[in-house]
């Protein structure tokens, strides 16, 4: 009988891979990254030389605010009045115009910017943190503190964290990386279940509506029927996925390399951010990262990863299977999203409250263990490092987890794939699950 | 040889009784009318014989066997409520009906090749279903009903949405599949459609069998002895020694009953009173009968 299964496996999965939409899907949604981040890089790099330095005049009313010029912006001091500094803005021959009336200093208040064009916000925000800076300089002074002495005192501290005890020697780790690696891979299980699992749903009741069911199920058990759609559309997303980690990886590596030996070292910082934002640059950066990146467990994590993208499909696949099972249309199928939805959605929000701000608190630690958070609660865990045996009990719960829904949903979807034109309820669905026979 | 054996099926849904009691036997090579009313069972029991759903109790044998899971293999099933896979092409939906039948790849496509030919599908084998007519499609379904050459082929309102054309060429191929040895069973509430093509009927009312036995002894047995007279009078205004007689424009209708006379010793006592139109036995047709029978019970 499990050649039955494989049977429905093969179909369900050559009826979606072969499909046009399929092959478009694969192959453009990969895509979509790398050309947003390379015509970005694009007009980055084509804006970037031609772009010459903004000039803006200042009025300053105090005679005390020079600002410093940088490779954005130039200030320059007319001495003109406010009026005809205003005229050198409209003939264009300025950017724009900083206008400083006469401040109190506890309480600065009345600083303009004249523009004839509204201006960014990183323009605004510069132009602000130029003026704080000035203005602190000031009242460093007034207090009989010189802002030289004190600049000289400043120290950059950044500290390291090291994980002790890990086998193999202390690990470095960084909560950024893990960040990203958490939250990409929780927000990659989390889609990955409601879209295959919406297919699951729709392959169901496109079985159901056509009336082909009662002749499959003449010829197969209804669990294996559903047991074969499950794991076929399970293959079809891992399938996706694989191609996709492929084309990003070459694709990326191609946008990145071209553009890369373009572009000089100063260029990408200063794309970065604002200048000044990186203090050190340079080689040692690289080969911290390189240091963190190796740093995270790419055994643990690649293995957890797969683990909880198919427990967690599995899962939440044998719900969506029994709500097909249950209605007549997709429409109907709304009534019964609660149940797969609020969990999932509760392992989403987690995630980011708790999971990734503390991967070790209490609510984290629950959110990675109950299986209907943990396929996408614990990838935001992992990159931190669990213990082995937290994992166990994770991957063990979701395993029992998946064989209960399996299970339950097996019952209903037997039942339900031959009611038609009946308006099912909760109530019907209970009594359907407690049908013995 | 008896086929397939059902004794004392029940199945209810809550408090609905759906078998009740239900016996049959089925004859190899028959074709076999399950009769009755929409509700009264029938779909409840196909189910059962295909095991999509379980009896509560009872027990069924087929080829001497009792049912199991592999005898799937054995059985092609029609279902009343029937479709495809719209956007899967004719060869490999067949295919795919046939493998989960049991039956091996290329075995498969030998036959789905000789039964595309035969139902003249065979230049449409690479289309997909939902590039078909509905006409084709359903022939495609027969296909896939009958393509692991099953001993016993359930067929639920077979010629519901068949146009005539289609309905005609089904028949045909209901019939040589009997001649091949297969045994059919037909299920329908429109009795008066398989009356002719069908060896034996049970009629199923409210969950039990009603009758069942070969068309011809069920028909001979509710025979009334009755004709059906059409005369035209020696006079216009004679009177006539017959009850409830139909005056037409310029002849007359009754009915007489045999009472113990051969037919012709009746018909030449008609002849002496008129020209004889029409003198015809009266026949129930299967239809009537199951009324009669339904009233019967009642009654009782």
């Amino acid at each position: 009988m499990p050649g039955k299964i494989l049977l429905v496996i093969k179909r369900e999965y050559l009826a979606r891979v072969k499909k046009r939409s399929f092959l478009l899907a694969t192959l453009i949604t990969p895509l979509i990254f790398p050309t947003i981040l390379g015509l970005f890089l694009w007009i980055a790099l084509t804006d970037l030389p031609t772009e010459s330095r903004r000039f803006i005049e200042v009025v300053d009313e105090n005679n005390a605010y020079f600002l410093e010029s940088n490779e954005m912006y130039a200030f320059s001091y007319e001495g003109l009045d406010r009026e005809a500094a205003k005229v050198l803005v409209e003939e264009g021959q300025r950017f724009g115009l900083l206008y400083i009336p006469r401040l109190d200093l506890e309480n600065p208040k009345g600083i303009v910017f004249y523009c004839e064009e509204t201006p960014s916000l990183t323009t605004i925000a510069s132009l602000e943190a130029a003026l704080e800076q000035k203005i602190e300089e000031l009242r460093l002074f007034n207090s009989g503190i010189d802002p030289a002495v004190l600049s000289a005192l400043k120290t950059d501290v950044s500290v390291q964290s090291v994980i002790v005890g890990e086998p193999g020697g202390d690990r470095v780790s960084h909560a950024v990386v893990n960040y990203a690696v958490g939250f990409i891979a929780g927000i990659l299980i989390y889609t990955f279940i409601f879209v295959y699992g919406n297919q699951i749903m729709q392959g169901v009741i496109e079985e159901k509506s056509s009336r082909i069911i009662e002749i499959l199920v003449s010829s197969l058990k209804p669990f294996q029927l559903m047991m074969g759609k499950i794991l076929g559309i399970g293959a079809v997303g891992l399938t996706q996925f694989l191609i996709w980690i492929v084309l990003i990886g070459a694709v990326s590596s191609l946008v990145m390399g071209y553009f890369g030996m373009k572009m000089p070292q100063q260029q990408l910082m200063e794309m970065s951010g604002q200048p000044g934002v990186f203090p050190d640059t340079g080689q040692q950066d690289v080969g911290e990262m390189l240091q963190l990146l190796q740093g995270i467990d790419f055994l643990q994590l690649t293995l957890a990863f797969l683990i909880y993208f198919v427990g967690g499909y599995l899962l939440y696949g044998a719900f969506f299977a029994a709500i097909g099972a249950a209605v007549d249309s997709p429409s109907d199928a709304q009534q019964f999203m609660f149940p797969v939805t609020i969990p999932l959605l509760i392992a989403y929000m987690g995630l980011f409250i708790f999971v990734l701000d503390d991967p070790n608190s209490r609510v984290s630690y629950w959110l990675s263990i109950i299986p209907f958070t943990s396929p996408v609660a614990m990838m935001g865990r992992v990159s931190f490092g669990v213990p082995w045996h937290q994992l166990a009990l994770s991957i063990a719960l979701l395993v029992a987890g998946f064989l209960v829904t399996t299970w339950m949903a097996g019952k209903i979807y037997r039942i339900g794939i031959l009611v038609h034109g009946t308006k099912v309820g909760y109530k019907v669905l209970w009594k359907w699950l407690t049908d013995n026979n | 040889m008896e086929l397939l054996h059902v004794r004392s099926l029940n199945k209810s849904y809550g408090a609905h009784q759906a078998l009740k009691d239900f016996d049959l036997s089925v004859e190899q090579g028959l074709i076999f009318g399950l009769l009755g009313p929409n509700g009264a069972g029938k779909t409840t029991f196909i189910r059962i014989v295909n095991q999509i759903i379980e009896q509560d109790s009872g027990d069924i044998r087929i080829k001497g066997e009792p049912l199991r899971m592999r005898h799937v293999r054995d059985i092609g099933y029609l279902p009343e409520e029937r479709g495809l896979y719209k956007a899967m092409k004719v060869t490999e939906q067949l295919l795919y009906f046939a493998q989960i039948k049991g039956l091996k790849k290329q075995e498969a496509l030998l036959r789905i090749n000789r039964w595309l030919d035969k139902l003249d599908l065979t230049r449409w084998k690479e289309n997909k279903i939902q590039d078909l007519s509905k006409g084709m499609a359903q022939k495609v379904q027969f296909i896939a009903t009958v393509i692991h050459q099953p001993d016993l082929l359930i067929l639920d309102e077979p010629f519901s949405g068949f146009d005539p054309v289609n309905a005609e060429i089904i028949k045909n191929e209901i019939l040589e599949l009997k001649r091949l040895g297969t045994t059919i069973i037909l299920s329908t509430h429109r009795m008066e459609s398989v009356e002719l093509l069908c060896d034996q009927i049970a009629l199923i009312n409210r969950a039990r069998k009603v009758l069942d036995g070969p068309v011809k002894t069920i028909k001979d047995e509710a025979k009334t002895n009755r004709f059906l007279v059409k005369l035209i009078p020696e006079t216009p205004t004679m009177s006539l020694p017959w009850e409830d007689v139909v005056r037409r424009e310029g002849w007359v209708e009754f009915t007489v009953e045999l009472q113990g006379r051969q037919p012709n010793s009746l018909l030449r006592e008609l002849m002496e009173q008129g020209e004889i139109l029409g003198f015809e036995e009266i026949i129930p047709s299967i239809e009537e009968i199951f009324i009669q029978k339904i009233n019967e019970s009642h009654a009782g």
